[in-house]
Order: structure tokens, then sequence, then C-alpha cells
């Protein structure tokens, strides 16, 4: 054997180990040092993460009464890898639950983009005994399946709506937003309301089954269960009768109502007219549900009782009449000749009684809620002392109420007008306001604190509607106490004397609130109408309110509260366009005394002009 | 004419580690395609069949003397270039190439039967010629051309991955030959030029692999794909492995091919480096024993039979392995006795028995 052929032989040995030991050395470097990465990736590969949606926490009024829960919504779906001949699928799924195959197909057409692992829904929210007509013919219906998920569900369907608010899907921008951490696409959350607010607590924190998947997406087993887990238990101050019963009252009519306790600042009742199901949200609102609501110019969806701002009108004559007494500029046996007007300058200012009161003092003034009585006051007032107790009342600025998107209102002063207009004050606009027109403006809310305020003898509580803050295993998370904002200090005559003067327009013949009296219980209240536009004297010197547009029609308010004697609880009520103040309001304002103090409601008389 | 002695020198050894190769092979097959719904025959099954009838060709070849071939060099080299030719003009198009031919109850593909045949024509070539002072470039024209011919032809329908397979192999067998230095330089120079001046001969989806191999995240759901999961599947094996038939990417189909060509994949998954590394020393003893075949060989023809034989299963496996790991392209080169396939099993017998047949003839001249 050459010598020659020995060599070549190791050569081509030599070569071949060269070569192993590259592929063996790349063996090592996939399978030893990266084998973590490619271990991941596997994993990765085979399982996915599945949610399991948490049901949203109860709410539930004050006395444990429930006004929001959790429903199991079933939906169809498509499992698209296991779906073979897919029209006659359609058809006979939906002989077997009486709808259209169409619908099946346009879903199927607009999921097309999803990845093929996610099912198809098909119909969504369906009932329970299509549900089970599914089921049983599960056999025959090769990758069709049942999902169930907990859906927001109100048993006293539309009752305070605004007030709880609705559901949405996040939003992309939310997701991306910080404070949204921890939510995932499609999932619900609040979009108003205490649903909002409240959100942290309400959510839970979903659960989720890691599965096993094959390349195709389908799924295998489940390789481990996270359970969700359920959100809070939510008890507001609310009471659910009252809340129901000043709904009721308002009928068609768009407005705003709120009830507070005048001790503590709870929220008994705050109602926002019209109102929405927010059902419709829950299940995801459908386009024309949404335009419908978009375009109603009453605007369904803003919570009148916190976002409204409205001029006071007359209801601001408390105001007046306090900041007055407390001031020195008038008496309780101070008297001012009501002609019917009065002039300031070269202005004439007219009462609402073109015939005039005559003479007049504090408790008159009130009662018949007379315009020249607090026009001459305010004027000698002055803008600023007015407006500093207008503010210590809390007009004018946020009530503090645990809810979302609260307006301040507007309580003008020299400063103020000032740096908006760069314009000094005029003495005809301390005018307006004494009686709560030109710049002045509240919120429902606030009118109903500055009546607690006037009720319990100073003290401004800050509004809550949110009671406490449950686990499920009882623990409190949170738990809201009354918080007083501001306490003035009132004379108590001063108090007293206004007090008598809001009792006499309510319970004698001659006051402007007579037709809110109770048999029973004595309130103690105010009338207020709010002028929309100064174009009555345009629209023609006929009065007539009838004649007049709605949408031009003075809002009607109203603020009292009750018992008079030793006082529990305020109300205040604004209906939008409702004209004729006292009696408009009543009926509200009625039902929400008889309620509460459990008498009944008296029979309504034909309310006459 | 059958010599007693034969048997006594039958290499048994050699026969074994075959045999222990093509049984772990089917083991991994019956693992890879554990969860495909089964018509009739399962694939491990078939290749069972395979290899009992592999196993037979090996040993029908071993009852005449290799010797014999010397005469059938030359008519089978210019048959096998007829296939190739019919094949072009009138064979099976399939995937977009056309490389079978349809001969009824199996589908004949010529460019593997070229594989051994360009084994024996270099053989019958080189028998009677030598160089006592190393072969000059001009000695290599005929055997170039000898190799050029059934290149071209088979990467004209298109298959580059045979093509360069026989050029592997046709050409390490020249380097057996002695090769003057300087006539080993210019070829080496041509050689690494060659894939530049190549690169504009590729077909647009030949171009796509190599693009791949070079960045799989390009196209993770296309071209990167196969190597993607291949890497995944052998990386996430780890040194021990996921065990038999817990192979994730096996079982649960993220691995495509993985009873062909990519079945070292799942092998590499479910055994770890430590099978690997097992399996590659078996591969490595088959070569060496080759090799040593070839080294003990009688004659000159028998040597360079061994020889061409050893290296055509030492660059299908170097090229197979290089490719699931991700060192080479995506070339459909199989993993001999281990990738499922009738033609690869028949190819890769045939050099068996070969190889039988020159390590039991070695004491007779």
């Amino acid at each position: 054997m050459p010598f020659q052929e020995k060599k070549q032989f190791r050569i081509l040995v030599a070569v071949v180990v060269g070569i192993f030991a590259i592929l063996l050395l790349r063996l090592w470097y996939l399978q030893i040092i990266n084998t973590d990465n490619f271990r991941t990736q596997s994993e990765d590969n085979r399982t996915r993460y599945v949610l399991i949606p948490a049901e949203r926490g109860p709410v539930f009024d004050r006395n444990g009464e429930l006004l929001v829960e959790n429903r199991p919504s079933f939906n169809i779906l498509a499992l698209r890898q296991d779906i073979g001949d897919r029209e006659r699928l359609f058809e006979s799924l939906a002989a077997l639950m009486g709808v259209d195959p169409a619908e099946f197909e346009k879903n199927w057409q607009q999921s097309k983009a999803l990845p093929p692992y996610i099912p198809v829904p098909l119909a969504e929210d369906v009932n329970r005994e299509t549900m089970e007509k599914v089921e049983e013919n599960a056999v025959s219906l090769p990758g069709i399946l049942v999902e169930t998920q907990p859906m927001r569900s109100y048993p006293n369907e539309g009752m305070g709506a605004h007030l709880l608010g609705y559901l949405g899907q996040v939003t992309e921008d939310e997701l991306r937003s910080p404070g949204f951490e921890g939510y995932y696409p499609g999932a619900y959350v609040g979009k108003s309301g205490l649903e909002k607010v409240l959100d942290s607590y309400l959510r839970g924190s979903p659960g989720e089954h890691r599965i096993e998947v094959d390349v195709k997406g389908k799924k295998l087993r489940i390789l481990k269960t996270r359970e969700p887990k359920p959100g809070n238990r939510v008890f507001l101050t609310i009471r659910k009768d009252l809340q129901m019963a000043a709904e009721e009252a308002f009928g068609d009519q768009a407005g705003a109502a709120v009830a507070l306790n005048i001790h503590t600042g709870e929220v008994l009742a705050m109602v926002s007219r019209p109102g929405f199901n927010p059902a419709f949200f829950a299940r995801g609102i459908r386009g024309e549900e949404w335009q419908k609501i978009l375009m109603d110019s009453r605007h369904p969806l803003q919570n009148k009782a916190i976002k409204g701002q409205y001029p006071p009108g007359s209801t601001f004559k408390i105001v007046t009449a306090l900041a007055a007494l407390k001031a020195g500029v008038a008496t309780t046996e101070t008297v001012v000749y009501c002609p019917g007007s009065i002039s300031f300058g070269n202005r004439r200012f007219r009462c609402w009684k073109r015939g005039g009161h005559g003479w007049t003092d504090l408790r008159k003034a009130l009662r018949e809620s007379c315009d020249v009585y607090f026009y001459k006051v305010g004027y000698e007032l002055g803008i600023d002392r007015l407006a500093e107790t207008a503010q210590n009342l809390g007009l004018g600025s946020l009530s503090g109420i645990d809810l979302d998107g609260e307006k301040k209102g507007l309580m003008p002063d020299r400063q103020w007008k000032e740096e908006r207009f760069g314009e000094k004050w005029y003495d005809g606009e301390t005018v307006n306001a004494s009686i709560g027109q030109g710049f002045v403006l509240a919120t429902p809310l606030q009118l109903a604190v500055m009546t607690a305020a006037v009720a319990n003898g100073g003290k401004v509580m800050k509004p809550y509607v949110v009671s406490r803050v449950e686990h499920w295993t009882g623990q409190k998370l949170l738990e809201n106490v009354p918080t007083m904002v501001n306490e003035i200090a009132f004379e108590k005559k001063h108090l007293k004397a206004v007090s008598q003067g809001l009792e006499a327009a309510v319970n004698e013949r001659k006051g402007t609130a007579w037709s809110s009296r109770l048999e029973e219980i004595r309130i103690a209240g105010k009338t207020g109408t709010a002028q929309v536009v100064k174009l009555k004297e345009k629209l023609g010197k006929n009065n007539d309110e009838e004649d007049i547009p709605y949408r031009f029609r003075d809002h009607a308010l109203f603020v009292a509260y009750a018992p008079v004697e030793a006082p529990e609880l305020a109300v205040a009520v604004v209906v939008e366009h409702g004209s004729h103040g006292g009696s408009v309001a009543a009926p509200i304002t009625q039902a929400i005394f008889s309620h509460y103090f459990g008498v009944e409601m008296p029979v309504q008389e034909e309310t006459s002009p | 004419m059958f010599d007693r002695r034969l048997l006594t020198h039958f290499d048994w050894f050699f026969l074994l580690l075959i045999l222990f190769v093509a049984t772990i092979g089917i083991l991994n097959l019956y693992s890879a395609t554990f969860s495909w719904k089964v018509y009739g025959q399962p694939v491990y099954m078939k290749q069972i069949y395979w290899l009992a009838m592999g196993i037979t060709l090996a040993l029908s070849l071993c009852i005449f003397d290799y010797r014999k071939l010397k005469r059938l060099g030359w008519p089978l080299y210019f048959l096998t270039l007829g296939l190739l030719g019919w094949v072009l003009m009138f064979g099976k198009t399939s995937m977009g190439a056309t490389r079978w031919i349809d001969l009824g109850f199996f589908n004949l593909q010529p460019s593997e039967v070229m594989k051994i045949v360009i084994i024996l024509a270099l053989a019958c070539y080189f028998n009677d010629r030598s160089y006592p002072l190393g072969c000059s470039l001009r000695d290599l024209i005929v055997p170039f051309l000898l190799l050029l011919i059934p290149f071209g032809l088979v990467i004209k329908q298109p298959d580059l991955g045979t093509g360069l397979l026989i050029l592997f192999i046709g050409g390490t067998t020249l380097l057996f030959v002695r090769i003057r230095y300087k006539t080993l330089l210019t070829l080496a120079v041509f050689g690494a030029l060659t894939p530049v001046f190549g690169w504009f001969f590729l077909k647009d989806y030949q171009k796509a692999r190599i693009y791949s191999f070079l960045d799989p995240e390009r196209d993770p759901l296309g071209a990167g794909y196969h190597i993607i999961q291949s890497k995944i599947a052998v990386g996430s094996g780890g040194f021990w492995g996921k065990g038999f038939m817990h192979g994730t990417q096996s079982q649960l189909s993220f691995l495509p091919e993985r009873h062909t060509d990519f079945a070292f994949s799942v092998f590499a998954e479910e055994w770890g480096f430590a099978g690997c590394a097992a399996l590659l020393f078996i591969y490595f003893l088959i070569v060496a024993w080759g090799f040593f075949i070839a080294y003990r060989a009688s004659d000159r023809f028998g040597k360079f039979l061994a020889v061409g034989v050893v290296c055509m299963l030492f660059w299908h496996v170097v090229v197979n392995l290089g490719m699931v790991i991700g060192l080479l392209p995506v070339v459909g080169v199989p993993l001999p006795l281990f990738s499922y396939g009738g033609t690869s099993m028949v190819t890769t017998m045939i050099g068996v028995g070969l190889l039988l047949n020159v390590s039991m003839r070695r004491f007779m001249f």
C-alpha cells in the first residue's frame, strides 16, 4: 500500500472530523448556549393565553337594594379551523336559531382579519332558549361553540343612568395612556358616571386559561387556569325608592333634581332627564341608537344635576337675603315699596308682578318673590359682598362631589369681570345678580348644597354619592364620611328670618310655591324662573307662555328643605323650559319629600296660571 | 462463484451501524408522524418496508463481484444521462419542478440515480489511469465534463440541491486522485468564484431560500418559516431533550416537512444535544469506517467506488444537518436513513451494498 494513499485518507478523515466538529459546535450553540431563548419561543408557539373576563362589582343603594349587577350573556361563536362547509353550516344554524344566515356570513367576513385561532362571533347575547337549542345540537354543528360572558345588567332599567354611568370598550388611545395599565383590548371600561370614577374598584381582575394549541391554533388542552377576581361591591348613598319617585315625577320633562341629607351631604337622589338605558351600552351600542342619542337636542347623556349650569333666578334671593342681613344692609324690619319697577340711574328694572307688591318686608319679599325688594337690597349691598356670601355657600366653585365632570357654575364679582372682559362692573349688573340673573350660573347640585347649608345653620357640606366600597369578603376598601367644606357664621335670627320667608312661600296661599305644599310636612322653599333668552319682549307683547316655542321657554327652578322645625332633606329641582316656576317643579318636589317622609302624595290639582 | 470466505469477511460491523441508524430513524418517524390521521399504512411502516427492500437490495448487490461493474459503468452513465434528458422533455411536473418519470408503481427520479452512477463512472474513468506526477488541469477536463453535464441537466429541472450534491460527490472523489498543488490552487480560486457568477442563474425561489437563510426573520411566515421553526425545535431541545414523543414543535405540527427533510429537527428536539452528539458520532463512524473500507480495498476501482459512496453519504449528512440547524440554505436534501422516502432509502442502500461488496472482497484479487 503506497504511503501517499495513507496520507490522503488521513487528510480525508481530518476534514470529516473538522466538518462534523462545526456541526457539533453549532448544535452546542443552539441547544446549550441559546436553549433558553429557543425554549421560550417554542413555549410561545404552543401556548395561548385566553382571558376570562372578571365579573364587575355590583352596585347597591344605601339600603342594599341592587342597582347594577351582572347576568350571563351567551354568544354563538365559530371556530374557523374546524369549519368545513360554511354555507350549509350557517344555514342549519340559522334555521335552528330562527334568524337570517346572511347575518352570520356578514360577521364572518368582518372577522377575516383576526388571527385564525380567534373564534368569530356569529351572534351575540342570544337568549337562554336559543343557547340551549344550539348546545343540544352541538354534534351536528361542528366548529360552533357557545361562550358565556358576564354582562352588566340593570334591574331598574334606566334608573339613575347618569349617576351609574355606562360602559364601553376600551379605546386604543386609552390603552396607550397612563392609568390604563392592566386593561386589555376588548375590555369594557366605565365611560361615565360611577362606572368611570370607580372603575378601578369595580372591574376586578381578569383570569386566564393557558392553553396548548397546535400550529393551526386548535385548542388541545388547558395547561393552567388562573381564576378571575370579581370586582368590589359599591354601596351608594342613594335611596332607590326616592330616586325612582323623582324620576317618575319628571315624566317627559327635561331637567334635573338633587336631594341631599342636609347634615351629611349624602346624595339621596340625583336625577337627570331625559335619560338613557345603559343596557344598550353594555352589549355594545348600535350605530342608530348612538346617533339618536347624539342628535337629541336635550342631551340625554349629560348628567344635568352636576353639568347643567342654569341662572338660579329667584332661588338666588335666599343668598341675597342672607348677605344683606349679614351686612346689615337690611333687617327683618326693613320695608321697600314695590310699585312694579324701580330705577337705578337711567335704567328701570321691572318686578315680575306688573302691579307691584306695595310695601314689602323680607318675609313678604321671599314669600311673593318680590324683585324690587331684592333689587334695592342688592344694589345697596354691592356685588362684592353679595358674591362673597354666595361663594361661601359654594356657588361658583366645584362642590367636590365624587363624580366625574362636575361644572362649577359662575358667581361673578368685580375682579372676575375685569379679568374676563377687561371691563369695570356696572351697578346694573349687581341689580340683575341679586335676583340670580345676569352672569350668575349654578348647577342643581350647587343649589341643593346651598339650600342644605341654609337649612343646617350655615354648614356647607361636601356632597357624595358613594357610601362605601367593600371587597366581597366584607373588608371595607373605601368609606366616605361627611366632610364640611365651609362654615358660615350666620346669625341665628337671620337664618330664622329667611326660613320663615321660605316657609311662607310654600305654606301660605299668597306664596309662590303654594302648589308644592304637603299636608303633613312643612316645607320651606323658593321658586325661581331662569330666563333662557331675553326674547320675550321681541316675540311680542303677548306674553302667554304657551305661545313661546319650547326652546325659548324659561327654566323652572325650585329649592326647598323640610321639615321646617328640624330640617333633614334639601332638594333642588330644575325643569328645563318649564316656564311656570312653582307649579311645574311642584310635583317633583312633592314626590321626593313625600317618599322621603313616607307621607301621602297630595292629589294634584289642575294647575292654573 | 460464491466463495464461503466471503461470508467470513462480511462486514457485519458496517451493516450494524447502518441498521442502528435506520432503526433510530424509524422510531423518530414514529414520533414525528404520531399526531397524523392515518389513511392506510402509517409513515413509519412504509419506511420499514423501504428499509427491508433496501437491505435486500444491498445484500443482493453483494452476491456478485463489484469489479463486474467496470463493464456496466459507462452504459449506466449514458443511460442515466438519457433519462435526465427525457425528464426535462417529458417528465412529470410537481411543485414547479420536473424531476420524475412516472413508472406507474413508482416515480423514478433520475437525478437520484445519477448520484450513484456518477461514482461508478468516475471509478471506471480513473481505474486504468494513474498520474505519477499528479493530475494537471488538462487531465481533469474529461472528469469535469463527466460531472458538469449531469449537473447542468439536473439544475435545469430545477433541482439545485441534488445538482450541487452530484458536483460535491464527484468533486471530493476527484480530490482523492492525486492533483498537483498548482492545479488545486487554480481549482480553489475557480470554485470560490463560481457561486458569485452562479447567483445570476438562480431562480427566484432559490434566491428566496438563500435570502431567508441569511436572514430568516425577513419573512418569518414565508420563506424563513422552515428555518426558524427548525432552529426553535433544535434549540429548545436543550441538553437532554424533551423526551421521545414529547417534542412540542413536532407533536403540535409547528415543524414543517418533519418526516422528510426536517426529521433531524424532531430528533434534536426530543433527544437534545446528548442525542444529537451520539447520532453525529454514529454518522462519523459510518463515514470513517467507509474510508477504512476504501483504504483496505484491494484495487483502485474499489477504492474509488468506496470513497465515492462515502462522499455521497457524508455530503448528504452535512448538507441536511447544516440546513436543519441553520448553517446552510434550505435545499431539499434528505438525511440518509433518517428522512422518510423510498428514493433516498434505495440510493443509500445501493451505496451501502457497494461498500459491503468492496469490504468483503478486500482479499480477492
